[in-house]
């Protein structure tokens, strides 16, 4: 899973600056020049490279060989096969999936299923922060930790402890059986219902943190001003604490939003033969038919769903940075 | 006033702490079932965890887990450190833009994506593929979130200590060495151990990168569980459970004590 804290974006301040020393020698000229090098060369190899394979991958043909592919690019005839290759650029495999209803279907089904699982994670998770918030000081760093907890704790067996619960012979059923409130056990487990609740588990505290972050630091003393100026406390909380708290309820969001779309391990486990996740269609493709340059130009759709999103969070912290400037 | 604790917000924090704990009771519970069958309750038994530890293929997986996680996160944070410094301490170097957009990109990125870009690499370069092609995998996703965690406190830091030093004639490598690393050192640790953790975690990129003959814990665990129940991955997780909360019940008691002289 990847799945990070909110992070700052990085610092241009000209406090920062390198002071140049006079006195450096060749060596530590050397030094100084290594600690970006390596990252970018790491970086460059081992994210870029892969990256334009892929892209390169989606516009070959499938073949049945080992690897099953036809490449596209003949790398040891140089620049002549790098032309040759841009002139007869194959993009039968976009034309498969805007053709075949499969793929744009499990696009969408991803799209609405990250939606709904984030407004879930918001009505789940803001009322759990707003509470932590007002704890009392010496109960936050235990309520804290609660909440860190699960996160340490393996992804995968958390999805897997739903198995057992969502099961029709499962807990949930007998129990709801057993108290008399339904007589035919429910078909959960494999459903979508499955997946909003293994998401919504697996990504509670990924919601909680950004949204407690910004609540804990929030002015009270502004919601009393506005009861004290006749504000009911309904009113005062969508005209105050919601709008103060909107960087915390869209940095969790994102955090939340981007990793479901991508999604495999949920619906794999969870989901049934008719849950579509474009995820979990890459991987099929990829395992089951083999198909890696169709796979492939999966991967580029699923990259351009997620930017996206990414992209409209940006410009809204920039504008917000600005605003507050 | 408004600060006042209601039924409400005990209501909601009962709920979705229940709702964050109870499934794990549950599996922990069902580990000590004696029955294969998740309906029969069979008596108390530890018979899963006697057969997990007999199970030679999750203990050959649980080592390779281990050893993968090991590598790929001291090469992450070695790398993340670095990509930290050069992010905060070089503001203009040849391709910033470029080297800033691949450190965030990463964690962005989805996991089926990483391993299936990774996987072909791989290929394309002809590596066999197994321990290694994981490690690698895992240390070029977990080395983002070593920078991100690291820069945080590099953005923090008092450079007047480092100038002192410098002023005094202490040369740059020292300085960093001496002055720099040890105050950056709890956020190097804190990136090691979540680089740790991710390798530990991760099924979707291990699967792609891994060759045959390589399985890592979560590969197992995930096949298991795709062919539905099996108390043994019950009593397994329940270890990892204990493990993981003793570890970091510990980590936040000892950082509690570590502050308590500071103030």
């Amino acid at each position: 899973m990847s799945h990070i804290p909110a992070s700052d974006s990085p610092p241009d301040s000209p406090s920062t600056q390198i002071v140049a020393s006079a006195k450096a020698g060749p060596g530590t000229r050397l030094v100084r020049a290594l600690v970006p090098a390596l990252p970018f060369i790491w970086l460059l190899i081992f994210f870029l490279t892969p990256f334009i394979i892929v892209f390169k991958m989606s516009l070959s043909e499938p073949a049945t060989a080992q690897p099953p592919y036809v490449p596209v690019i003949d790398w040891s005839e140089g620049l002549n096969g790098l032309l040759d290759a841009l002139s007869q650029f194959n993009f039968e495999n976009f034309t498969l999936l805007t053709d075949d209803w499969l793929y744009a279907a499990s696009a969408l089904s991803s799209l609405r299923i990250a939606a709904i699982s984030t407004i879930l994670l918001l009505l789940v998770g803001f009322p759990m922060a707003y509470a932590m918030a007002k704890a009392p000081e010496k109960h936050k760093p235990l309520l804290l930790m609660m909440v860190i907890l699960p996160f340490w704790t393996s992804f995968l067996i958390r999805v897997y402890a739903w198995i057992g619960i969502l099961k029709p012979e499962g807990l949930l059923n007998m129990v709801l059986q057993g108290i008399g409130v339904i007589d035919q056990p429910l078909q959960i487990l494999n459903t979508d219902t499955a997946i909003f609740i293994g998401v919504v588990y697996s990504y509670l505290p990924f919601m909680v943190l950004p949204l407690y972050a910004t609540l804990d630091k929030l002015d009270w003393t502004l919601l009393e001003a506005a009861q004290d100026l006749g504000c009911p406390p309904w009113r005062a909380f969508w005209q105050v604490t919601v709008p103060l708290a909107l960087p915390g309820i869209a940095a969790g969001a994102l955090l939340c939003f981007i990793p479901i779309v991508g999604e495999y391990v949920i619906p794999e486990l969870l989901g049934g033969p008719d849950s579509l996740m474009i995820g979990k269609t890459l991987s099929d493709e990829f395992f089951r038919n083999r198909d890696w340059p169709l796979a492939s130009a999966v991967a580029v759709v699923l990259l351009i769903i997620v930017i996206g999103p990414v992209m409209i969070f940006r410009e809204l912290e920039t504008r917000r940075l600005e605003k507050s400037r | 006033m408004t600060r006042r604790w209601t039924l409400f917000d005990t209501t909601a924090l009962t709920f979705g702490f229940a709702f964050l704990y109870l499934p794990l009771l549950v599996l922990v519970v069902y580990s000590f079932n004696d029955s294969r069958l998740l309906n029969v309750w069979g008596g108390f038994s530890t018979r899963w965890y006697v057969e997990l530890w007999n199970d030679k293929v999750l203990l050959t997986a649980l080592r390779n887990s281990l050893g993968i996680a090991l590598f790929s996160a001291a090469i992450a944070t070695f790398f993340g450190t670095l990509a930290a410094l050069a992010l905060v301490r070089y503001t203009r170097f040849w391709g910033r833009p470029l080297f800033t957009g691949m450190v965030y990109a990463p964690m962005v990125m989805p996991e089926v994506v990483t391993g299936l870009s990774l996987l072909l690499f791989f290929v394309s370069i002809n590596a066999e593929r197994g321990f290694w092609t994981v490690t690698l995998a895992h240390t070029s996703f977990t080395m983002c979130y070593v920078a991100v965690v690291v820069q945080s406190r590099l953005v923090a830091f008092d450079r007047t200590l480092e100038e002192a030093a410098q002023d005094l004639g202490c040369p740059p490598l020292r300085t960093f060495f001496t002055i720099t690393l040890p105050l950056i050192a709890p956020s190097v640790l804190a990136g090691f151990l979540l680089a740790f953790t991710l390798s530990l975690d991760d099924v979707v990129i291990a699967s792609f990168v891994t060759g045959p003959g390589t399985s890592t814990l979560p590969i197992e665990i995930f096949n298991k569980a795709r062919r539905g129940l099996s108390p043994e991955i019950n009593a397994l997780s329940s270890l990892i459970l204990l493990v993981v909360t003793v570890a970091v019940v510990t980590s936040s008691l000892l950082s509690k004590r570590a502050l308590i002289p500071a103030r």
